[in-house]
C-alpha cells in the first residue's frame, strides 16, 4: 500500500508577499491563523475540521496555534526534520497522517517574518557573536566539527551552494550563461503575477554584468529574503469529493537521500558520483515509482530554487535530461513556459516571485492543476514540486489534477 | 584584535570546542601536523573524526598523520562581504581540498586559500595546509598553494 491517490489538497490560504520585515504589524503567527483560515474557508471547511499539523523547517508550533485558534482537538502533529528540503515532502506526512487514520484534516504551512532573523545572514555576524554556525536549512546543536570550517569563509548558504555550482561546471561544462537561463526565464515568469516581488525585466547583458556576491554566482543567482505566510489543507481524496474545491491529488511523496548525502553542503563529504548534484536521485526515483509516472508525464515542474544552479542540478535529479546536461538542457529553452518542453516555475519561484521556504510553489502546482494559474501551462494534469536542495532529507511530491 | 589582511579570514573562536574524535587533530595541529582518524578494521580514513567508520560501522581507530598536502576540490571566490570585518579581507577564495593519501569524500577540509591569486586559481591545483597558531589549544587550518 503507498499514498497514491489516497489524499488531495482542497484548500489554499495566502497573504500578500512582502519584502523582508515588510509583513509588520502582522506577526509570523497572526499570518499563520489567517492563512489557516483563509485555507480552511476556500476548501469549505472550519476550524473544527482541522486535527493535524504537518510541517517542516519549524514553520510554526501547534501547541500555539491550536491554542490561539481553537483548533477543538489536534491529532497529528509531525515535522520533517529537515529546512526547506521539507516542504513538498510535509505534503506526504500530512498523507501518512490522513491513510494510516491519525487525522482527518491536516494543514501544511510556512509563516516568515525575516525582522529578527534573516535566513540569508552570515552564521555570525561580527566575531563577538555566538561562533556557532547555525544552517537555516537544518536543526541546531554545536557540532564538534565547527572549529573545522570556522575560518574557511564559507558562511552563508550563498557559499554552501556556490561551492557545488563550480564543481558542475568544472565536471560538465556548465556555464554562467546556463544559471542566467534559470534566472532570466522565471523573471518572465514573475512579470505577469501581481503577487511578485521582482518584476524588472532581467537581460543577459545586465545578468552577465552583475555583481558576483560568491563567485561564480551573482546577485541574480540568488533568492530573495520575503515575508509572508502560506497554507494548504489535505484530506483524503474521499472527503475531497465533497468539498468546494476541485480536488488536487497527491499521486506521490517521498522525502530522504542517501545516507552519505547526509550533512551535504555544509560538510562536503558526499560521495564525487554525486557531489555536484541536488541530492535529490533517490527521491526523485522513489517518487516516479510511487506516483507511476516518469518525467515524460510531468506537465509543468515547480522546483524548489534558492540558488539558479540548484534548478539546473534538480532537472538532472528528476531525469528531464541526463547527469550533467542541465546547463544546456536550460540553454536550449526546455524550461520556458510556452515553448519549453517542460515549463519550470511559472509563478517566477523563490528566485522572482517570493521567497517562503518552498510553499509558493505548492502554491503554483495547485493553481495550474486547477486550471486557475496566471501563466496556466495549457491543459496542465501532472505537476511536480520539490524541496529545496540542502541536508538530508530533500523531498518531492507529484500531483495530479481533479 | 589581529591585524587584517586582504584573502586571510580571520577565526572567530580560540578554541577548538572539540570532541573525544577531534582532539586528536586539533593536538597535532598545534605542532603543525596534519592527521586523520583511520578506521583499524577497513582503513578508511575520517576527517573530522567521529565515532563510527561509514563503510564498515567498525568504532576502534587510529590517528594517523597525512603529509598535508591536497588537491582543491572546488572553490568559490567570495567577493561581497558578508561581515562589516571581512570589508577588508574579499575578495577571499574558500576550497574544499581532497587530502593526499586519503579516499577523498569523508576526508574533505573545507579552507581559506590565503596566497593565491583568486582570478587564475582552478579545481585540480596543488595545496599544502598550514597552521596558524591562535590561542594554546587551538591552531587554524588554512591552505596555501603549492608550486
Amino acid at each position: 500500500m503507498t499514498l497514491k491517490n489516497q489524499t488531495a489538497i482542497v484548500g489554499v490560504g495566502a497573504t500578500p508577499y512582502y519584502q523582508r520585515g515588510k509583513s509588520a504589524p502582522q506577526t509570523e503567527l497572526s499570518m499563520a491563523c489567517d492563512t489557516i483560515l483563509a485555507a480552511l474557508d476556500e476548501a469549505g471547511l472550519t476550524i473544527r475540521d482541522l486535527d493535524g499539523f504537518a510541517i517542516y523547517s519549524n514553520s510554526c508550533n501547534p501547541a500555539q496555534i491550536g491554542e490561539v485558534l481553537g483548533v477543538p482537538e489536534v491529532r497529528f502533529a509531525a515535522t520533517l526534520t529537515s529546512g526547506g528540503g521539507g516542504s513538498a515532502g510535509a505534503l506526504g506526512l500530512a498523507s501518512a497522517a490522513i491513510v494510516s487514520g491519525m487525522a482527518e484534516v491536516c494543514v501544511t504551512l510556512m509563516t516568515l517574518q525575516q525582522i529578527g532573523r534573516r535566513l540569508g545572514r552570515s552564521s555570525s555576524e561580527n566575531s563577538a557573536a555566538p561562533p556557532v554556525p547555525s544552517s537555516p536549512y537544518g536543526s541546531g546543536g554545536i557540532p564538534a566539527n565547527t572549529a573545522f570550517h570556522i575560518a574557511s569563509g564559507v558562511i552563508a548558504p550563498g557559499h554552501n551552494f556556490a561551492m557545488l555550482a563550480r564543481r558542475h561546471m568544472h565536471l560538465y561544462g556548465t556555464t554562467r550563461e546556463h544559471f542566467a537561463e534559470v534566472a532570466i526565464s522565471q523573471r518572465e515568469n514573475a512579470i505577469k503575477r501581481p503577487t511578485s516581488l521582482r518584476t524588472d525585466p532581467l537581460t543577459l547583458d545586465e545578468y552577465m554584468n552583475a555583481r558576483m556576491i560568491s563567485d561564480p554566482l551573482c546577485i541574480y543567482d540568488y533568492t530573495m529574503e520575503s515575508d509572508g505566510a502560506i497554507a494548504v489543507i489535505i484530506t483524503s481524496a474521499e472527503r475531497a469529493r465533497n468539498l468546494k474545491q476541485r480536488p488536487v491529488h497527491i499521486m506521490g511523496s517521498t522525502h530522504g537521500g542517501a545516507g552519505r548525502w547526509g550533512q551535504a553542503l555544509f560538510n562536503f563529504q558526499m560521495p564525487d558520483e554525486y557531489f555536484a548534484s541536488s541530492g535529490h536521485r533517490p527521491v526523485a526515483q522513489r517518487l516516479y515509482d510511487m506516483a507511476g509516472v516518469g518525467p515524460r508525464d510531468i506537465d509543468v515542474a515547480l522546483l524548489y530554487d534558492h540558488f539558479s544552479p540548484m534548478v539546473i542540478m534538480q532537472l538532472e535529479d528528476y531525469g528531464f535530461c541526463p547527469v550533467g546536461e542541465g546547463g544546456r538542457f536550460v540553454a536550449d529553452g526546455n524550461i520556458r513556459y510556452r515553448t519549453g518542453s517542460i515549463p519550470v516555475n511559472t509563478h517566477g519561484g523563490n528566485l522572482s516571485e517570493a521567497y517562503l521556504i518552498g510553499m509558493t510553489h505548492i502554491r503554483e502546482a495547485v493553481e495550474q492543476l486547477r486550471g486557475t494559474a496566471v501563466n496556466q501551462v495549457t491543459g496542465a494534469e501532472i505537476a511536480l514540486v520539490t524541496g529545496g536542495p540542502a541536508t538530508l532529507p530533500v523531498s518531492g511530491t507529484i500531483l495530479r489534477g481533479g | 584584535m589581529a591585524t587584517v589582511k586582504r584573502g586571510v579570514v580571520p577565526s572567530v573562536i580560540s578554541e577548538p570546542h572539540a570532541d573525544p574524535y577531534t582532539q586528536p587533530f586539533w593536538t597535532a595541529a598545534l605542532e603543525g601536523r596534519v592527521t586523520v582518524q583511520e578506521c583499524t578494521r577497513c582503513g578508511l580514513r575520517l576527517l573530522p573524526g567521529g565515532p563510527r567508520c561509514f563503510r564498515c560501522q567498525n568504532d576502534e581507530f587510529r590517528t594517523v598523520d597525512l603529509p598535508g598536502t591536497g588537491t582543491i576540490y572546488s572553490f568559490i571566490v567570495v567577493r561581497h562581504a558578508l561581515r562589516p570585518s571581512l570589508k577588508d579581507v574579499v575578495p577571499y577564495v574558500s576550497a574544499v581540498i581532497e587530502l593526499d593519501e586519503t579516499q577523498g569524500a569523508g576526508a574533505r577540509m573545507v579552507v581559506n586559500i590565503i596566497d593565491c591569486d583568486p582570478e587564475t586559481i582552478a579545481i585540480g591545483d596543488k595545496v599544502r595546509i598550514v597552521f596558524e597558531k591562535v590561542s594554546d589549544t587551538f591552531a587554524v587550518p588554512r591552505a596555501i598553494a603549492q608550486r
